[in-house]
């Protein structure tokens, strides 16, 4: 139906005039007519409608900027660390700012894809930036790692809550993804006023090592470089690693702290013979590399993980093409106003190699917009929002599930939903349970996948595009987006219909609830990203989910093959 | 005309006559001509290849030698004809090459320059075992070589000499009074000697016996005689040299003349011809002396006839007469359009020269340049290097400019031998033509991997008083200030040098984490990082530069040296950590950058060559428990101890020679840096140590400030 049907016009009349001029005996058999590979790829490649210099684009442009803007400004005061204060302390002592860490820790020019580094941000009535850890995933020595780093400048590294919850999700990702993971240990242990929050529950920093000694057992290395205090339980991050450096001098690794020990035995010692680098890597054997400053522990840090003999990932497609359309249109795009409907083909358009998207099932269930392409090389199966969620598009989404799932084909979910048809037609056609095939595959896929909600999130539409419950290994969201039950309109609707008074505030606090900013403080997601980044960091998410790819994904023993629904 | 002699068949004539054109020349029927069929050559580096390349075009088989540690080098190589001599000083062992010859069954040897050039028994021996020595009769070498005799001769053929004694007395205290006869300062010259070696100045009475000694001392171990000659040493004088060239038949021509003034320690590194400022009766006049000195010893092949020039006076006295072919010969066939070595041939088989006086000058014309390149360093007293060739690029050659070398890009210039790398000679219509067509031809010029002279010549050949001519031997240190003095390193060469370290460090993969690096989200960017260059001037500190470099993304960055930034400079995807193009906001720039070392860099950019190197990081020297060495004196290059002058606990004060050591063939004085006790003499003499090597330690107590 697009551009290119009237291409055999041509060798259709020259058909005609050689048959004229056969036998009638001979004429049985039609000459096919050859259509150039050029054509069939033109066929998938996505046709744009957007007029970017319209002025309904350049308002939601500018609306979307400003967004943005604002939360660069905070991601930027974030990535600064602690009081100015305690990082000029830090640095007089000889140490490296974390981040600075990370820089030297990777190699020269690795990407490195941070995870949610707006945790705790508005959570404690005080400042934690970044939740005072740093995670993310980056090239060490060539080799795709997770790195957890504590940011002593930020409550002396000490672990909140939110802190404990971002190194859980760093280490899930991890072992998701089969991620040799390195930490970088300066960190004062729990935070005390919180340790109801931090320490008893199954989620909580006894997990941390109950982790690291899983994924132990699973081969994925742990490697961990003290750079600061170890104390009581953080003692075991280095002792629970497969790999030990300490810092000389600086590093410490002890059950109990000189005012500790001299509270229980009278012992008075310093922390640099009770449990600094020399006593852990000459006597006690904690330890296994002895290092004089931070730079240096990097370096044998690296060298750790060069020595891992860990697998090369095998090259996919070279020279992967950019979206035909520039990413940075999305923002005129998707503007921040969710009532206005956008077309999901404009933004898959400006996501995927070469803006060439084969679209399954294109004229069934026309809300759910489902289809093949490729990111950086990388094949996905995409499922996108284009409307509430009918009985046919359900189905539709559970079909296309089945076949990415079935051909090992990582999924990618872009959520733009406000929820499932509602009313008489829709339950009479069955939406619960044609809703819940959806849910079920979804839930059942075991391909990687991908959320990246570039709209609404919204009620059960969450379920079926998989949420955060629904395990993608990765989730972001777009600075415009909103996450809840529902919006605070049809909230203060719902409620006075039964009966009840909606005061402002509530609904104020719907609102603020239901903003990326707020979400991603509490991880709920892995982060806030602008959506022309959205191509590159699903690239990398890809290639982390490639990275430890060991025989495919699918695990379970399958007997069924893929339902036509 | 040759049709007298009986002796030429046809073929040779019409051989003969593609090069020898119609000579005038005298022609004697009795002298026998067998042309050469095949040679030996009994050296190494670029005269070993500028021989076998003539021999070779005009279908001569040439045999190349070589020592063990030279096996793989280009003369080696050249030919499929190579006999191993063995040992390092085989190049001097002349029964171990004759016998090679005559294994092979050569009919002549062509010696080169330095090694047997000049010795005239072995001359003598060739001629005994019935192979030409391609060269003069060994009677003219043995004049010409002892520098007494030849001056006698000399100023009997009316050729003027410069005062001095050239006498057999070699006593030290009548050698004193003889320099004060001829009053100071005198030269004191091993009358074997040549090439600067063997040589010394004595400004004052007080310093003779020391500079005596010291000639004598490296005349003995060059040439292993060390009888000495004391002349007057002219203060101002231009060192200009005569090309003749004489056949057996009784010609002799001067091929012009060259100015080889421009000296480092009394060896030549810029020749040029014809001789600039200089007035042509004085010209004439000086070749036809050159030419008279040539017939007094009855001379036969190519010789350079050597007069000290005093620029004020105009006076000229006859110095001495080198019996070989010469470095610097290509500039006189550059300006004299000729083949000195196919002449040298030619007269070796028995041929009249083909050309006349007339006739040379005819065609003589324009003006030519010689650069030798050295590997040696001149901010430290021009002092040989040596190395690895890691990387050498070179001007493209044409009819005007061109390269006689014998080393190759991965090739080693090795301590055991002479350090020139390479003769570039260039040619123009006019003195000043030929300057430029140097200067751009040595901005083409790259060479990695040891220090050369390139950017020393490249500064000569700007200096103001040079390119008006104004020459003389005490050129450099007359005009030291402006010829020494460090050139400011503009801020994109540590740009360039932190990129390229950069880049040869960053991952080449395309998949997502290498090809996304840079700003990736809403956070700063994890890719930006200081890179800590150092840049050491001689006689200075070494100066760290810190440059930081933001990776913005994939082939872009931001860059910032000292206060100067250059926002999102870009590199072309071409780019290597050796090769860059960059677009900065204000230019393009084309980059090589040299990884010489585990941390040296040489960049060439925009014909000028920096050296940097990369700061080792903090811990770098702690981690590795690095020894300290302040209190060490350290040999300044891979050398031989020689002679060793303190004990162990003597009291040595600042500047007091410690130890001498010899490196490419010459003495290097070590000296005290300053006022110390002598804690332990490391290495005794005769061991042979690499740079860097601790050579004598002091006490460290309260003295040694």
């Amino acid at each position: 139906m697009r551009l290119l049907l009237r291409s055999p016009v041509v060798p259709r009349l020259l058909q005609k005039q050689t048959q004229q001029r056969i036998s009638p005996l001979c004429a049985r058999r039609n000459v096919s007519t050859h259509s150039d590979v050029q054509f069939e790829t033109a066929l998938s490649t996505i046709r744009s409608q957007i007029d970017t210099s319209s002025p309904e684009f350049k308002k939601k442009q500018e609306e979307m900027s400003t967004l943005v803007s604002k939360l660069q400004e905070l991601h930027q005061k974030i990535a600064l660390g602690g009081p100015e204060k305690a990082r000029e302390k830090h640095i007089q002592r000889g140490k490296m700012l974390p981040r600075d860490r990370i820089t030297a820790l990777l190699d020269t020019g690795s990407a490195f894809m941070e995870l949610s580094p707006l945790a705790g941000h508005g959570v404690y009535g005080e400042d934690v930036p970044a939740g005072g850890i740093i995670t993310g995933i980056g090239k060490v020595s060539g080799v795709e790692c997770m790195i957890v780093a504590n940011d002593s400048t930020v409550k002396g590294g000490t672990y909140y809550p939110i802190t404990v919850k971002k190194h859980l999700r760093a280490q899930a990702v991890a072992q998701e993804n089969r991620l040799p993971c390195i930490y970088l240990v300066d960190s004062g242990g729990a935070n005390l006023p919180h340790q109801a929050d931090v320490f008893p529950d199954k989620e909580h920093f006894g997990r941390i090592f109950f982790n690291q000694a899983n994924m132990s057992a699973q081969g994925i290395p742990q490697i961990s470089v003290v750079m600061g205090p170890c104390t009581a339980g953080g003692a075991y991050v280095p002792a629970m690693s497969d790999e030990n450096i300490i810092v000389q001098n600086q590093g410490t690794i002890f059950l109990a702290g000189p005012p500790l020990v001299k509270a229980a035995t009278g012992e008075v010692v310093s922390a640099e013979d009770l449990g600094g680098g020399d006593l852990h890597s000459k006597i006690s054997g904690v330890t296994d590399y002895l290092a004089v400053d931070d730079a240096h522990a990097l370096a044998l840090a690296r060298r750790c993980i060069a020595n891992l003999n860990w697998p090369a990932v095998p090259e996919t497609e070279k020279a992967a093409d950019p979206p035909v359309y520039d990413p940075k249109e999305l923002n005129g795009i998707i503007g921040t106003n969710l009532r206005t409907q956008t077309d999901a083909r404009e933004i898959i358009a400006r996501i995927v190699d070469g803006s060439r998207f084969s679209e399954f099932k294109e004229n069934y269930g026309t809300t759910l917009v489902t289809g093949f392409a490729k990111i950086h090389g990388y094949p996905v199966g995409i499922v996108a929002n284009n409307g509430i969620l009918f009985s046919e598009s359900s189905l539709k989404g559970a079909h296309f599930i089945q076949l990415c799932n079935k051909r090992n084909i990582p999924l990618l979910f872009l959520q733009n939903i406000s929820g499932f048809m509602v009313g008489t037609d829709a339950e009479k056609g069955g939406i619960a349970k044609n809703g819940a095939k959806l849910v079920t595959a979804v839930a059942t896929a075991t391909v990687p996948k991908f959320t990246v909600v570039v709209g609404a999130s919204y009620g059960a539409g969450n379920y079926g595009m998989c949420g955060r419950a629904y395990s993608p290994r990765l989730l972001f969201m777009w600075p415009n987006s909103k996450i809840g039950v529902m919006g605070s309109e049809q909230l203060t609707s719902v409620m006075e219909t039964v009966g009840k008074k909606v005061d402002p505030e509530l609904k104020e606090r719907i609102d603020r609830e239901g903003e990326a900013v707020f979400s991603s403080s509490r991880l709920w997601d892995d982060g806030v990203i602008k959506p022309e980044d959205t191509r590159s960091v699903l690239g990398l998410g890809l290639r982390a989910a490639y990275a430890g790819k060991t025989e495919g994904w699918k695990e379970r023993d399958e007997r069924w093959g893929v339902f036509r629904m | 005309m040759f049709t007298r002699s009986t002796k030429l068949t046809p073929a040779l004539l019409r051989r003969y006559a593609t090069t020898a054109a119609t000579a005038q020349g005298k022609f004697d029927p009795s002298v026998p001509i067998k042309p050469l069929t095949s040679i030996l050559i009994a050296n190494r580096g670029e005269i070993a290849l500028r021989v076998a390349k003539t021999a070779t075009k005009n279908g001569i088989r040439t045999t190349t030698v070589y020592t063990d540690p030279d096996a793989k080098s280009q003369h080696a190589l050249v030919s499929p004809f190579a006999v191993n001599l063995g040992d390092v000083k085989a190049y001097l062992d002349g029964e171990k090459i004759l016998k090679a010859a005559k294994e092979r069954g050569v009919g002549g040897i062509h010696p080169g320059y330095g090694f047997l050039s000049e010795n005239s028994k072995f001359a003598r021996r060739c001629e005994e075992e019935g192979i030409v020595f391609i060269g003069p009769p060994a009677s003219a070498i043995e004049a010409m070589g002892n520098k007494s005799e030849s001056k006698d001769i000399m100023l009997k053929a009316g050729v003027p000499c410069v005062p001095g004694y050239h006498g057999t007395n070699q006593d030290p205290a009548f050698l004193l009074e003889e320099a004060k006869k001829i009053g100071f300062p005198v030269l004191v010259k091993a009358v074997k000697g040549g090439g600067g070696k063997g040589m010394r100045i004595a400004m004052t009475a007080e310093e003779f016996p020391e500079m005596l000694e010291s000639a004598k001392s490296e005349a003995r171990s060059s040439f292993g005689d060390d009888v000495v000659l004391v002349e007057k040493y002219i203060t101002v004088p231009r060192h200009i040299e005569v090309q003749v060239f004489a056949d057996a038949h009784g010609n002799c021509v001067a091929l012009g003349e060259r100015d080889c003034s421009v000296q480092r320690r009394h060896q030549k590194i810029l020749e040029e011809s014809p001789a600039p400022n200089l007035d042509d009766a004085i010209r004439k006049d000086i070749w036809e002396k050159a030419r008279a000195a040539a017939l007094a010893v009855g001379y036969r092949g190519a010789g350079t006839v050597e007069f000290i020039f005093d620029n004020d006076s105009g006076e000229f006295f006859f110095m001495e007469m080198n019996t070989r072919l010469q470095v610097e010969h290509p500039v006189t066939e550059m300006v004299t359009g000729t083949d000195l070595v196919h002449w040298q041939l030619l007269v070796a088989s028995g041929f009249p020269l083909p050309l006349t006086q007339e006739q040379v000058e005819a065609q003589m014309g324009g003006h030519a340049f010689e650069a030798r390149i050295y590997a040696e360093n001149p901010d430290a007293n021009f002092m040989p290097d040596s190395g690895t060739l890691v990387h050498l690029r070179t001007p493209e050659t044409s009819e005007d400019i061109r390269i006689d070398a014998g080393f190759g890009e991965g090739d080693l210039i090795s301590t055991n031998y002479d350090p020139m790398i390479a003769k570039l000679i260039v040619r123009g219509n006019n003195r000043e033509e030929a300057l430029l067509k140097m200067k751009a031809a040595l901005e083409q010029y790259e060479i990695a991997g040891m220090s050369t002279n390139i950017e020393f010549i490249k500064r000569l050949c700007s200096s103001p008083a040079f390119i008006a001519g104004e020459v003389e031997t005490g050129y450099i240190e007359k005009h030291r200030a402006e010829l020494f003095t460090p050139s400011v390193t503009p801020p994109e060469v540590y740009a360039q040098a932190a990129l390229s370290h950069v880049l040869s460090q960053t991952l080449s993969d395309s998949e997502p984490f290498s090809s996304l690096g840079g700003n990736l989200g809403f956070t700063p960017s994890m890719q930006s990082r200081t890179i800590n260059l150092i840049e050491k001037h001689h006689d200075s500190e070494p100066v760290t530069i810190p440059v930081r470099i933001d990776q913005i993304a994939k082939n872009t960055y931001t860059i910032t040296v000292k206060d100067t930034t250059f926002p999102h400079i870009t590199i072309s995807p071409e780019s290597s950590a050796k090769k860059l193009t960059t677009f900065y906001p204000h230019t393009r720039l084309e980059s090589t950058v040299v990884r010489t070392s585990s941390t040296d860099l040489s960049i060439f950019q925009l014909g000028k060559l920096y050296k940097l190197s990369l700061a080792p990081p903090s811990w770098f020297a702690k981690a590795l428990g690095a020894k300290d060495l302040s209190h060490s004196v350290l040999a300044p290059m891979p050398c031989k101890v020689i002679r060793v002058l303190v004990q162990e606990g003597e009291e040595v004060k600042k500047d007091q020679p410690l130890v001498v050591i010899e490196s490419m063939k010459m003495e290097t004085v070590i000296r005290s840096p300053k006022e110390a006790k002598v804690g332990k003499v490391v290495h005794q003499v005769g061991d042979v140590v690499k740079q860097g090597t601790e050579l004598v330690e002091f006490e460290n107590d309260e003295t040694s400030q």
